[in-house]
């Protein structure tokens, strides 16, 4: 099976988008590789830590992503090439030093440097459908948005050369349906560029004033360079007839989606596609020249109208174009801002411009098929894992709320511990926004019982989530004396995106012993009053959660500290209990306290017998539930050692 | 071997913890040494277990295509479970569409809590076979226990998939890719369950 680093020059292999991404790093030479884990971008690091070693680079998973992305710059300053890699709201955090480092470029000597961010459209594993194209503008930096995985392999290249050219960092953008997608690429060789790094202290490197002005100016001016290669390069293509009635300009999922509704319509004849690789800066020339061939454009693109905008503006600053060329997209209500670019909704846009009849499957069919699906499709949907600490914490903090009766507020947080608020949680949770957001909102409630509040606040965060970005929120809480617990879920590991390490594990992403961050020393470390709990003690937890909620005295942590039961599955290979249901004792339907209040899929209730059942094979044996059931009807027994 | 359209769109559907994602790489992998451009989505959703995961194949001669597969559009089915292949007849069915399917029910979470109700397996099974052109129903997971192991079922529904000879794979393909891909220390347990899914399709 093909490996990565496998030196295979020519020959077509089957790559996962993210790969593809990793492996045109890898053909540029790059040597220090970071970045945060966030669907759908993990799988960069994760694919490169498995040959950092044998490729001699270095390959790190940063406590957040604008740590990942100056530990990336340190390197390019120094004369080597680095990447670093985020999804869409991690580009948030980078964005910063992002901002600035645009203006400074990579200095006299630097190494080409590339910054990856996977947007998520339609919001499939993400809080937003944040589109960052935006931020490469605002920064006045090179824009890649590849089609698929070659072209992402190839342009990956690419930036490089480019960054390395114009000494500025280069942003690709990739997304879910690229990312996350297995395509076909051809491989180029790999170079084993050793560099050594060096830097040049005659030079200093900084966007600071007084200098600002003119190296904004500068910044531009090396984007109008940029531009004139953008506007020849093969990334960028045209397909179609020589004078198409309709021309689409698309990038990235709007390619695939907009040649695939073409040949579905048997429109070939009659629409050309314009694919743009290189967004910012706006290959205008290029644009223009198709422009002037056609009477109507259709842009598909996803989320905002960002090439629509660019578009519009070219055709109003144009004289020739200037009211000749109609435009559709998200202003004239044919795309939509929300949601991904498919296949369908492009068919549909096309079957509208052309007055085309459309029907994906026969209506007899369609009919049959809404029928069946209304009466026998039940949903399955995401649950925590049979097993997991989490559903355990959660738990016990209903139950401590539910003693307290002061109607406690959760201020929750990004990662497996999100379940809270699906259907299946508990729906403790109030508040729930970006990564490490429950701390500080914590922080900021704390401070209105000036105000008559009086309910008691809970922020919930989980171990990757506090060494991201959780620290300067509990640091201002401690200094300002905010009165709140701050719940943090140490499960050791960053589950949701696969498993990745984080400052609080003993091993870093290449397999080399670390240092561990100790979550429960740092807080103590601060001066709070901490308690360190394991989360299937559920007595002991309430009572603690309970005790913690009671006492008002500035910042209260409880780190529930237990590891991911897929990774505790994974290494010791055997249930700690085997866990049975005593029927006798069991009162079946008329209480399900353990499937319907405490929701785990390892209990079902049987229909036949009216008694809760043990589901084999989905059963992990934590034996948790046993301390919930309310006729102690489960029973836990050892397995032997 | 050809395909009888170009691109063929085929579905391979399951549950999370069934293996078919890997299913689908090796698919994919037999299909592009056989020289055919495939572009694969996994639609894996936010749970490690227990959820709907899907991976749609896409096979072409002519080009890379993109990786959706357009709604109703699907010419082949595979499936590990078969609420998953009713899932995927309503976003991908027609009245051509061809469906493998694994008689093994898995239990969404809903059902376990007692908050849905899972179709009786008969009614499931027929609404299948009304919305196909043909399908076809094998207990994979049975013959994966009966071999010793649940984690080859996604092996033994390959084999049938196989023996359906709707795809440009061949025998030999997919035993060269579990040799390349799967433990050695697994291969011949894995090679017996191929060979026990091609058997089971007439």
């Amino acid at each position: 099976m093909f490996k990565i680093s496998d030196d295979a020059p020519g020959s077509c292999q089957l790559m996962l988008g993210n790969e593809a991404i990793a492996r045109g790093a890898l053909e540029s030479g790059v040597q220090v590789c970071t970045g945060y884990p966030g669907t759908p971008s993990s799988e960069i690091i994760d694919t490169l830590a498995t040959v950092a070693k044998e490729m001699g680079i270095y390959v790190e998973w940063s406590a957040n992503e604008k740590v990942a992305t100056e530990v990336a710059a340190a390197a390019s300053f120094a004369g080597l090439r680095s990447m670093s890699t985020m999804k869409n709201a991690g580009m948030n955090v980078a964005s910063d030093f992002l901002q600035h480092h645009n203006l400074s470029g990579t200095g006299n000597h630097g190494g080409g440097m590339v910054v990856v961010v996977c947007d998520d459209p339609g919001g499939h594993s993400s809080s937003d459908e944040q589109d960052t194209r935006w931020i490469a503008k605002s920064a006045d930096v090179p824009l890649f948005v590849p089609d698929d995985a070659q072209d992402a392999k190839d342009l990956m290249k690419w930036a490089f050369e480019i960054s390395e050219t114009y000494k500025v960092y280069c942003v690709l953008r990739s997304y879910t349906r690229l990312s996350h997608a297995t395509g076909t690429v051809k491989v180029g060789e790999l170079p084993r560029l050793k560099r050594e790094a060096h830097f040049d202290t005659s030079q200093y490197i900084t966007p600071e004033t007084p200098f600002i002005v003119q190296l904004h100016k500068t910044a531009h001016e090396r984007q109008d360079k940029i531009q004139e290669v953008f506007e020849s390069c093969p990334f960028n293509w045209y397909e179609g007839p020589e004078k198409p009635k309709l021309l689409i300009i698309c990038s990235g999922s709007g390619s695939p989606c907009s040649r695939e509704a073409i040949d579905i319509l048997g429109l070939g004849d009659s629409v050309g596609v314009l694919k743009l690789a290189t967004l910012w800066p706006f290959p205008k020339r290029l644009v223009q020249k198709h422009l002037s061939r056609v009477k109507q454009v259709l842009v598909v693109e996803e989320t905002d109208p960002f090439i629509e905008l660019h578009i519009k503006e070219l055709i109003a600053d144009t004289k020739e174009l200037a009211g000749q060329v109609k435009v559709y997209g998200q202003g004239s209500g044919h795309m939509s801002h929300c949601g991904e670019v498919t296949p369908d909704k492009a068919i549909a846009v096309l079957s509208k411009i052309f007055k085309k009849e459309y029907i994906p499957r026969n209506y007899d069919y369609a009919q049959k098929v809404e029928d069946v699906s209304n009466q026998m499709l039940v949903p399955r949907g995401a649950i925590w894992c049979p097993g997991c600490p989490h559903r355990a914490s959660f738990w016990s903090l209903k139950q401590a709320f539910r003693k307290d009766r002061r109607n406690g507020v959760v201020t929750g947080d990004v990662g497996c511990y999100t379940l809270d608020i699906w259907p299946y949680g508990y729906h403790v949770t109030n508040l729930l926004h970006g990564m490490g957001t429950g701390l500080g909102l914590g922080s900021g409630f704390g401070q209105l019982g000036r105000f008559n509040f009086n309910q008691p606040v809970v922020s919930v965060c989980g171990d990757s989530t506090f060494y991201h970005s959780s620290m300067p929120a509990i640091v201002n809480a401690v200094h300002h004396n905010a009165n709140m617990l701050a719940m943090i879920l140490d499960n050791n590991v960053t589950a949701m995106t696969g498993f990745q390490p984080h400052p609080g594990t003993n091993t870093d992403a290449i397999g080399n012993p670390a240092r561990v961050v100790d979550i429960a020393d740092f807080c103590r470390s601060l001066g709070c009053k901490v308690a360190v709990q394991d989360p299937f003690d559920i007595k002991g937890t309430t009572n603690k959660i309970l005790e913690f909620l009671k006492d008002e005295n500035g910042v209260r942590v409880i780190v529930m500290r237990r590891p991911c039961e897929l990774i505790r599955m994974r290494q010791e290979k055997r249930q700690p209990y085997k866990v049975y249901v005593g029927e006798d004792k069991c009162k079946g339907k008329k209480c399900s306290y353990c499937t319907e209040a405490f929701a785990c899929p390892g209990l079902t209730i049987d229909g036949e017998s009216d008694k809760a059942q043990v589901v084999e094979g989905i059963c992990v044996g934590c034996g948790v539930c046993v301390d919930v059931c309310p006729s102690k009807a489960i029973i836990r027994e050892e397995t032997v050692k | 071997m050809t395909i009888r359209r170009d691109p063929l769109n085929l579905v391979v559907a399951g549950v999370g913890g069934q293996g078919n994602v890997l299913m689908a790489r090796i698919i994919g992998s037999a299909l592009l040494k056989n020289g055919y451009f495939v572009t694969m989505a996994d639609d894996i959703g936010v749970s490690q277990r227990a959820g709907a995961v899907t991976s749609s194949i896409r096979i072409s001669k002519k080009r890379c295509c993109g990786p959706m597969i357009p709604q109703g559009n699907a010419h082949f089915i595979v499936s590990l479970e078969p609420l998953e292949t009713l899932r995927m007849l309503n976003k991908y069915g027609n009245p051509n569409v061809l469906c493998l399917s694994n008689l093994r029910t898995v239990f969404p979470a809903g059902v376990l809590l007692g908050r849905d109700q899972y179709p009786a397996l008969a009614k499931l099974r027929e609404a299948i076979e009304t919305l196909s052109k043909e399908a076809w129903f094998i207990d994979a997971t049975d013959i994966a226990l009966k071999l010793g192991a649940v984690v080859i079922t996604n092996i033994v529904m390959l084999g049938a998939l196989v023996a359906t000879k709707q795809l440009p794979i061949r025998k030999e393909d997919i035993q060269e890719e579990i040799k390349a891909t799967l433990r050695p220390s697994t291969h011949e347990l894995n090679l017996k369950a191929l060979d026990m899914g091609l058997n089971v399709i007439k």
